[in-house]
């Protein structure tokens, strides 16, 4: 080696690692970072709601008043509803179930795309035809009108909505994962570990996946929001979250004759959706730049 | 033939790799390309032997094919008497770390999530040699053979220029003591002043630990420089192979000759006591390769004959073999 080319790489520059380099491209996406500061507040909410509602949230009749919604008044911050229940209890246990639907059911499509996605891509021939026609298909029907016929035939409760959102979920994963993973075998670094002779199971855990995974990451925290919104128009058809139990979309459901007189009964919940998803796709989009090497630098 | 014979470390017999093309709904063959056609030649023990030709003639499949990267079409490819063919994945995995592969493309063939160490490293992981500590000794020890500095076994390989990480693919190459390696091109990805490095520390590592090369290249020069014997490959057939002098100073296949004429000599004298042969036309795809000889379309001494029969390569002299129905 020349001692100009020692020189040029011995000069201590300041190394960054992957990670630093994409916390740096995603802080320029302002939207992103408001995501990543109001999602969290959510959550926290979500997770502790049990202990901060002021009242049960189905607790009917609080105040003795059925039949009429009541504005907002000292007690009730966010008024009453229909049934005369708390409006800020029956938010937070809605934001339990949005978010815990919108987590486990993108969670199952997660495992389900991964592993179907990595066998079409890594084995090819029958596996990648017969999948990749089961995506199509599963694209090309309504997914919202297969998972009412489905979820017509099956108790009504909140588990079976996220299972069933998640197993109508994972077509976009899958063919991510697919195409990264058809992308990445090519590469000339996945010859050389088969030629010094790793094994398939290495290749795909140390090469494959570390390779494959920012994409997916994107795509899953893309697909939260989705899933929400599919449980929010459920509930709101009547076929998810049953009454008593409060979801942002049932509220909304609830709602939907008192629009003109309570602004209160649906401005909430719906701006919560809007929020939620928003704050989601920023994030996704953020992520989507950060792990984008073509646009770091600029 | 059979692939036993004491001075002879590969032998590959009438190698075919076809690679199919599908068209339509239910995927159908409607044909393939022929992109190594029946390929036959031995590598001794310790020598190099060059391999070249024009782009896309099948040189790098050859190479690949051989390593069982790429599941050959048909023939034979034996290693020390043994078919690597036949194996079953295992013991081909098990029967790499005699047979490594120096990679063309220096930025491509290493992962860029790894580091230096970790990269070196995983041979030796994938054969459960070595673990931590002694990873970390066995990768700085690759790093000063190859005249690298062994602190940089912590940076990742962007960090480092085109001939240093052909440095790094050469360590890995070297960690498990193989006894062939096949280098695809390992010098045309990089400049010409980094080339003579790289090459002349492939020809130092060779005399230290006795490797047998198989030097795969378009550059005739280099092959040249590096070569014990050489094989020219036109369309997936070899059409001459011969020792370095002899085909450097007597080729008698079209093609080589018109090969060695492109060389540019750095003299202006030469001009006016030489003809230069120029082929013309483009190499015919190898989905539909013409028949009869492959270089029937494009030389300057092809007849009707040529369109008919296939030559047969064969020894003309001792130890020159040659596939034309003109010599």
């Amino acid at each position: 080696m020349t001692t100009v080319e020692q020189a040029a790489t011995s000069n201590n520059l300041k190394r960054e690692t992957q990670l630093s380099l994409a916390w740096r491209q995603f802080k320029r996406h302002k939207l992103a970072v408001f995501g990543l500061c109001v999602l969290p507040i959510f959550i926290l909410v979500a997770v502790f709601g049990n202990w901060i509602m002021p009242y049960d949230p189905n607790a009917v009749a609080a105040d003795g008043v059925i039949g009429m919604p009541q504005p907002p008044s000292r007690k009730h911050l966010l008024g009453v509803d229909l049934y005369g229940r708390d409006m800020v209890s029956r938010l937070i246990s809605g934001a339990q179930i949005s978010l815990s639907v919108g987590f486990v059911s993108v969670g199952i499509a997660l495992i389900i795309g991964l592993i179907l996605g990595s066998l079409a891509g890594f084995y090819g021939g029958i596996f990648d035809t017969l999948i990749t026609r089961l995506a199509d298909i599963f694209l090309s029907l309504p997914r919202l009108f297969l998972i009412m016929i489905v979820n017509s035939y099956l108790p009504p409760n909140i588990y079976n909505v996220m299972v069933v959102i998640g197993l109508f979920s994972w077509m976009n994963i899958a063919r991510l994962v697919r195409g990264e993973i058809l992308k990445i075998k090519t590469l000339d670094y996945i010859h050389a570990s088969t030629a010094l002779g790793a094994s398939s199971g290495s290749i795909i855990l140390t090469h494959m996946l570390p390779n494959a995974f920012a994409p997916v990451i994107v795509a899953t925290t893309i697909g939260i929001p989705y899933a929400i919104l599919l449980e929010s128009a459920l509930s709101f058809l009547g076929l998810g979250v049953m009454p008593p139990q409060a979801s942002w979309g049932n509220i909304l459901y609830e709602a939907r004759q008192w629009i003109s007189v309570a602004w209160w009964y649906w401005v909430p919940p719906g701006v919560l959706i809007s929020l939620t998803v928003l704050c989601f796709n920023f994030i996704g989009d953020g992520l989507r730049d950060a792990f984008d090497p073509t646009l770091r630098g600029k | 033939m059979n692939g036993t014979n004491n001075d002879v470390l590969v032998r590959v017999e009438d190698l075919v790799m076809h690679f199919p093309i599908y068209r339509g709904v239910i995927r159908r063959q409607v044909g393939a390309v022929r992109a190594v056609d029946g390929v036959s030649f031995e590598i001794r023990q310790g020598e190099t032997l060059g391999l070249v030709g024009e782009s896309g003639c099948g040189k790098s499949t050859t190479g690949r094919a051989m390593l069982q990267l790429y599941k050959p079409t048909s023939g034979r490819v034996y290693f020390q008497g043994q078919d690597l063919v036949e194996l079953r994945s295992e013991p081909m995995r098990l029967m790499r770390r005699h047979l490594q592969m120096i990679f063309q493309d220096p930025y491509a063939s290493l992962n860029p999530r790894m580091t230096v160490r970790d990269i070196v490293g995983e041979p030796l992981m994938a054969f459960g040699q070595a673990s931590g500590k002694e990873i970390d000794a066995r990768a700085a020890e690759l790093l000063e053979l190859v005249k690298l500095n062994p602190d940089f076994s912590g940076r990742y390989p962007h960090e480092f220029s085109g001939g240093q990480r052909q440095r790094i693919g050469i360590a890995r190459a070297l960690a498990l003591n193989p006894s062939f390696i096949v280098c695809d091109e390992p010098i045309s990805a990089l400049d010409v002043s980094i080339q003579a490095q790289i090459v002349n520390l492939l020809e130092d590592l060779q005399k230290e630990f006795q490797l047998t090369y198989l030097f795969i290249a378009h550059d005739l020069s280099m092959v040249r420089h590096i070569s014990d014997r050489v094989a020219v490959m036109y369309l997936g057939v070899i059409v001459e192979l011969a020792s370095r002098n002899d085909l450097y100073h007597n080729p008698l296949h079209p093609y080589t000759q018109a090969l060695l004429s492109a060389i540019p000599v750095p003299d202006p004298a030469w001009g006016e006591t030489h003809q230069r042969t120029v082929l013309q036309g483009d190499v015919p795809s190898p989905v539909n390769p013409p028949s009869g000889c492959r270089f029937r379309t494009r030389c300057p001494i092809a007849d009707s004959h040529c369109a008919e029969e296939r030559p047969v390569f064969r020894e003309i002299e001792p130890d020159h073999y040659v596939a034309c129905l003109k010599v």
